[in-house]
């Protein structure tokens, strides 16, 4: 990049700059720009942009007479008394509350089991739990589907060698079983997560404890938890996310499965994507996509804003 | 839990503990002497292993029934192996089926990774550069914001994505799919605690007052200290891209531009279309198998690195 343009970019980004700064300094200022504007014009183009977009076409109403037309928030009213969407939230919100704690508690047990040195092959342990991050949702319910299914699965075999009628794709037990699928896929994920902050624990402290007679249980109480704190934070917050947009296993396990329950408004996300692609209801979709966004968001940041903002001081 | 000693844990053991030594004063001591190596415990490894069983069992299960044939999949237990080892013949037919597509949707899905992930990974890198080393008016306010992105969910962006990329006619394309994972919020923040952390403000200065630009600076000398944090945004762009199922589902209607996910469902639903429906169910998991290679591979043999990098954005998130 050429003196003259870095000059340019000064003259445009920063009209502000005064004269009497120092040229290092103001050399500094359009650089810092020019090196944060690819990601920065790019962010704008594929976050900034389509959210106004959708914003604006959640305006518009496709009619059978006169196509799209302006409805004003109509589609958001109608959004509020739409039960089936309803169903949906509360849906994924059971499924948060449920799988969330399960799935922490077991990524901080297996973090605190690891970190403890108590372990035989610990390395090929934490190596295996983590690897199922590594494998797409598609193909993780694809044999999870299988696997569970009484049609070719295990719980067929067990069936016919029990003659029991159990059936993990049942309507009650639909959930329960994504829930496993779920679990599966990030549990070693977060257990690294919170392993990595162990290791960062400094080993004089558990020399002085155990000077000082601590037992495990208060080493564990008094020092491995409070260090978790601040990561278990993030990983609630990150987990409420992920879970809040459970898409890809309800999609694709009525083709695997029948009977199981799901119907095409199973979470919020699978409803949009019904409504803008099956139903052509593109305004309406936005509309969805936005409020669930901002529920999203809300309950993230009501769980614990500190954790973002902390970063944000660091 | 104690039925197990290490051999160190146990030689110090027989060192320290003294037969009239109290129960409290005995713990003490081997603590004292074990604290860095204490004795392995069998009841924790077992319910540990509990865990690792839950989360390999899966895997067991895709490799054994990717060795066995349409007839053996459909007739034999789930854990045990067909009449006829069949993995060659099944791998074989995957690439045939449908005229070969599947090395088509290979191709794609390392087009889309490929690209994407370096794409990213550079843009994260040169933008958490600016952040934690140059001055530069609107930082905070950019700060919040990209902080602030990450907790957007992916799914409900992507439908206004899809919205505004249909309108300018970029949807069916391989851009649709590239342009959107060009972009790693999660990445930029990342790369900027390390470059803060890792990347020595004198050393950048010196560079410059011998005469390299900004750019060169960057280049010559920040980038390489920033190697171990690169290999984990690059990895972890990586999963997500080869792992992306939304994304290109809504985006992509022709399955020349498919990635391996979007075709393995596709084959899935083939499979499972009741009555006439084509019986591939062994295929399914075959190209199943052949999809996560790639991606444990990586994890395995880049360990070293991303476990650091990962170490780090936890210590510091």
């Amino acid at each position: 990049m050429g003196h003259a343009g870095r000059l340019d970019v000064t003259a445009v980004m920063s009209p502000d700059t005064t004269q009497h700064q120092a040229p290092a300094k103001r050399r500094g200022k359009q650089i810092g720009l020019a090196f944060i504007a690819p990601f920065g014009l790019l962010f704008i183009l594929v976050y900034i942009v389509p959210i106004v977009y959708a914003g604006y076409l959640s305006l518009f109403q496709e009619k059978l007479i006169g196509g799209n037309t302006f409805s004003g928030l109509a589609n958001y009213t109608k959004l509020f008394q739409d039960a089936q969407f309803w169903h949906g939230v509360s849906r994924v919100f059971w499924f948060t509350l449920v799988q969330v704690p399960i799935m922490l508690l077991l990524a901080m047990a297996l973090a605190l089991a690891l970190d403890s040195r108590r372990l035989h092959g610990a390395k090929f342990m934490r190596v295996s739990i983590f690897l199922p991050y590594a494998v797409p949702a598609v193909v993780s319910t694809l044999m999870w589907g299988f696997m569970l299914g009484v049609k070719y699965g295990l719980f067929g075999s067990l069936n016919n060698t029990l003659g029991t009628d159990l059936n993990p794709f049942a309507p009650g037990t639909t959930l329960i079983s994504i829930g496993m699928m779920v679990t599966w896929a990030f549990t070693g994920f977060n257990m690294l997560i919170f392993y990595a902050v162990l290791k960062a624990v400094p080993r004089e402290l558990y020399e002085a404890a155990a000077l000082d007679g601590a037992n495990e249980f208060q080493v564990v109480r008094r020092i491995k938890l409070p260090a978790l704190r601040s990561s278990l934070v993030i990983a609630i917050i990150f987990s409420i996310i992920g879970t809040f947009q459970i898409f890809s296993e309800p999609q694709i396990l009525p083709s695997m499965v029948a009977n199981s329950g799901i119907t095409t408004d199973y979470t919020p996300n699978l409803y949009a994507y019904n409504l803008a692609f099956a139903g052509s209801q593109q305004g309406y979709a936005a509309a969805l996509a936005l409020v669930m966004a901002a529920i999203t968001i809300a309950v993230a940041y009501a769980v614990q804003i500190r954790g973002l903002r902390n970063a944000f001081e660091d | 839990m104690r039925s197990r000693t290490s051999t160190r844990a146990a030689s110090g053991e027989a060192h320290v503990v003294t037969p009239g030594a109290s129960i409290r004063d005995s713990r003490n001591r081997r603590r004292l002497y074990s604290v860095d190596n204490p004795k392995k415990s069998v009841t924790l490894t077992v319910m540990t292993g509990l865990s690792a069983l839950y989360c390999l069992l899966p895997l067991v299960w895709l490799v054994i029934n990717a060795t066995k044939s349409q007839a053996d999949f459909v007739s034999s237990f789930g854990l045990a192996p067909g009449h006829k080892f069949a993995l060659w013949d099944n791998i074989v037919e995957v690439f045939r089926y449908q005229n070969g597509i599947f090395t088509r949707w290979l191709l794609n899905t390392v087009l889309y990774v490929v690209v994407g992930a370096a794409v990213s990974t550079f843009l994260a890198a040169l933008g958490g550069y600016a952040l934690a080393k140059l001055h530069f008016s609107g930082k905070r306010v950019l700060l919040f914001v990209i902080l602030g992105s990450i907790a957007v969910p992916g799914i409900a962006l992507a439908i206004p994505q899809f919205l505004l990329f249909a309108h300018l006619g970029l949807t069916n394309t391989p851009w649709a799919v590239l342009i959107p994972s060009f972009i790693n919020p999660f990445g930029l923040y990342l790369m900027w605690v390390f470059t803060a952390e890792a990347v020595p403000t004198d050393l950048l200065d010196a560079a410059k007052v011998d005469g390299a630009g900004e750019f060169r600076t960057f280049v010559q000398i920040a980038l390489p200290m920033l190697a171990p944090a690169s290999v984990t945004v690059l990895l972890f762009s990586f999963v997500s891209i080869w792992n992306n199922y939304f994304l290109p589902l809504i985006m992509l209607k022709d399955p020349n531009w498919y990635p391996l996910t979007i075709g393995l469902n596709q084959w899935n639903k083939l499979g499972s279309t009741a009555g006439n429906g084509a019986l591939i169910q062994n295929l399914v998991i075959t190209a199943a198998l052949l999809t996560i290679i790639p991606l444990i591979v990586a994890f395995l043999s880049l360990q070293r690195y991303w476990q650091s990098g990962l170490s780090l954005g936890a210590v510091k998130g």
